[in-house]
């Protein structure tokens, strides 16, 4: 069932330039250019793109806080903007730089706040937070108001708020921003928990590439308002021919001219004794046993963040 | 995830009106409790107002001594001195000064947050508003009409409906002035800066609400212009003149009408531009 659709989704901002001593010049800046995109329930997609590219735009579309300039969105059957009330019922956001929790109360006064707002029967609206309260370890500091805690108490408080009236879709701009590892790892594995399930859908942007790996099966990338990948990791990894990389110690220098097929050399280094290959289509092992004196090897997949850096560049 | 994946009724069947109460109620003590947790403010603010109010009492019993038949307006001197102390304490009731909230939150793109929820923007800010209301008339309110009390003589209502009608005509003095308030801090929204028209309302609402002077010491034709044409004397000057029952029960009743009149149009036009707000917005700050 498809929860998500976007069809030639566009939002234009008007900015205001300084032309002259006085005059300023509009101009039109689209944050997002025409973006046609379907997800499906339960699907967990990564989006991405450098700052600025129309991630957080899009998701404000989605949410229905930003109004399209043109196009057409649905989210789980209702149009964002003019069924935003009934919209909220039925999805959880989280954007990594706002809160949505009471600043002065305590974050288990919040909680039942949300209870109300969003009318949660009192049984799932417990088992829920229970559930919340174990795998994010809230207990610690359920009392404490919202202004005391630190950013990622506050940011497993905001998760929990985003989950417990039972959203169909999770949207999360930058969940993990300004997190220390612990803290990442704390929210990974909750939402890779959450996603386990099979029901939940969930879009994630982030420039943390590793929430990606560890979550997210589809990759969305845009840049400059559009979609410039669509797909898995590993076909982005095929696209940009991201390969795997071997390093090998050698107790001899490697010989002039040294070949191996299904292997390139890249690089050699200590006057010989450490070279670099990377593996075009034969298997390590082929290298390996081609190899003469070899003493250590490390074998090294290819990184995401080069794959990344290297599509944001091109495009 | 387990326990977690349960769909939430789009309007539970049966009570929808039960919920929403028990909603708008929930918010409304959310407002209660926010502003509880700030105890000495509390305090320090009391105290401010109850020195501006010897001030003030002292000024306007002066004027009653020295009007040709003591009746300045139409008030008595007791009349006056509750008319004062009234007005100090209606004064954080009705939040006259200081609320920038909204406008902080459109600055900021902290508003986000707001529209993310399943209850419409005005709503979500009247019913904390009518919670922290309440709040003041406890501990803002009665401390200086306490201290009124003890210093001056006050005026004691003779009419058995007169406390009544003042508690109506303070709520809607507070829903009138949020609707007031949503709609200049909402300006932010055109101007992302919306402190120049929060001074004007700073310096205007304390003049026409009648807080500095009361609005019967004007020429006729001024003041009535001023309680018809505009909603500001429905803030403060309507509650006190309910209070020391300065008019026949009739036009008593009626100035706390146009209260509510003014204050179902003003919420109208907060939604109204809300909505109008809502087309045109740029979340601020990424």
């Amino acid at each position: 069932m498809t929860l998500i659709s976007m069809k030639g989704l566009r939002k234009d901002f008007t900015v205001r330039v300084k032309a002259g001593r006085l005059r300023r010049e509009k101009r039109t800046v689209s944050a997002v250019d025409g973006i046609d995109l379907s997800i499906e329930q339960g699907e967990m997609v990564g989006y991405i793109g450098p700052n600025g590219a129309g991630k957080s735009t899009t998701l404000k579309m989605l949410t229905g806080v930003l109004t399209p300039s043109a196009g057409e969105v649905s989210v789980c059957g209702l149009r964002p903007v003019p069924q935003r009330t009934r919209l909220a019922l039925r999805i959880g956001v989280v954007f990594g730089q706002r809160s949505q929790l009471w600043w002065d109360l305590p974050l288990r006064d919040s909680f039942s706040l949300l209870r109300h707002i969003y009318r949660v029967p009192p049984q799932e609206h417990a088992a829920r937070l229970k559930r919340c309260r174990s795998l994010l370890d809230l207990d610690d500091f359920l009392d404490t108001p919202v202004r005391q805690l630190s950013l990622g108490q506050r940011m497993r408080g905001e998760l929990t708020a985003a989950l417990l009236h039972g959203p169909s879709v999770l949207f999360l701009d930058e969940p993990t921003i300004g997190l220390d590892v612990v803290s990442k790892q704390a929210v990974r594995s909750f939402l890779a928990e959450l996603g386990a399930g099979g029901d939940l859908t969930l879009v994630l942007t982030t420039h943390d590439l590793a929430d990606i790996e560890r979550l997210c099966r589809r990759l969305v990338v845009i840049d400059h308002g559009r979609v410039v990948h669509d797909g898995t990791i590993e076909a982005l990894h095929d696209r940009y021919g991201s390969r795997r990389r071997l390093v090998v110690d050698l107790d001899a220098p490697l010989p002039p001219g040294f070949v191996v097929p299904g292997a390139e050399l890249l690089s050699t280094e200590a006057d010989g004794h450490r070279a670099v290959f990377e593996l075009t289509s034969s298997s390590a092992g082929a290298v390996v046993g081609a190899l003469p004196a070899l003493r250590d090897l490390s074998l090294v997949e290819p990184d995401i963040e080069d794959v990344v850096a290297r599509l944001y560049r091109t495009v | 995830m387990d326990g977690l994946d349960a769909r939430v009724p789009e309007i539970s069947p049966g009570r929808p009106f039960r919920e929403w109460v028990t909603t708008f109620g929930a918010l409304s003590w959310s407002g209660f409790r926010r502003f509880a947790t700030y105890r000495q403010a509390t305090i320090a603010g009391s105290f401010t107002n109850i020195v501006f109010g010897f001030l003030r009492c002292y000024v306007l019993l002066a004027v009653a001594a020295g009007a040709t038949d003591a009746k300045p307006g139409g008030y008595d001197a007791e009349q006056l001195a509750t008319y004062v102390w009234v007005g100090q304490g209606l004064l954080t009731v009705v939040a006259l000064w200081g609320w920038t909230e909204l406008a902080d939150r459109i600055r900021s793109g902290d508003v986000t947050a707001d529209l993310l929820r399943p209850v419409h923007p005005v709503i979500g800010y009247l019913a904390p508003d009518l919670g922290r209301a309440a709040h003041a008339m406890i501990f803002r309110f009665l401390p200086p009409l306490a201290v009124g009390a003890i210093f001056f003589d006050l005026y004691a209502p003779e009419r058995w409906f007169t406390v009544p009608l003042l508690a109506v005509s303070i709520l809607l003095a507070v829903i009138g002035s949020l609707g007031l308030r949503f709609l200049v801090n909402a300006t932010a929204y055109w101007l992302h800066d919306a402190r120049g028209p929060i001074t004007l309302w700073t310096l205007s609402a304390g003049i026409l609400a009648g807080l500095y002077f009361p609005l019967r010491f004007l020429p006729d034709w001024l003041a009535v212009t001023f309680w018809v044409a505009t909603p500001f004397p429905g803030l403060l000057q309507t509650p006190a003149d309910v209070l020391v029952e300065r008019d026949p029960p009739l036009m008593q009743a009626g100035l706390v009408a146009l209260q509510a009149v003014w204050a179902v149009v003003l919420l109208a036009l907060a939604a109204y531009v809300q909505r109008r707000a809502e087309k045109r917005l740029v979340a601020q700050g990424g």
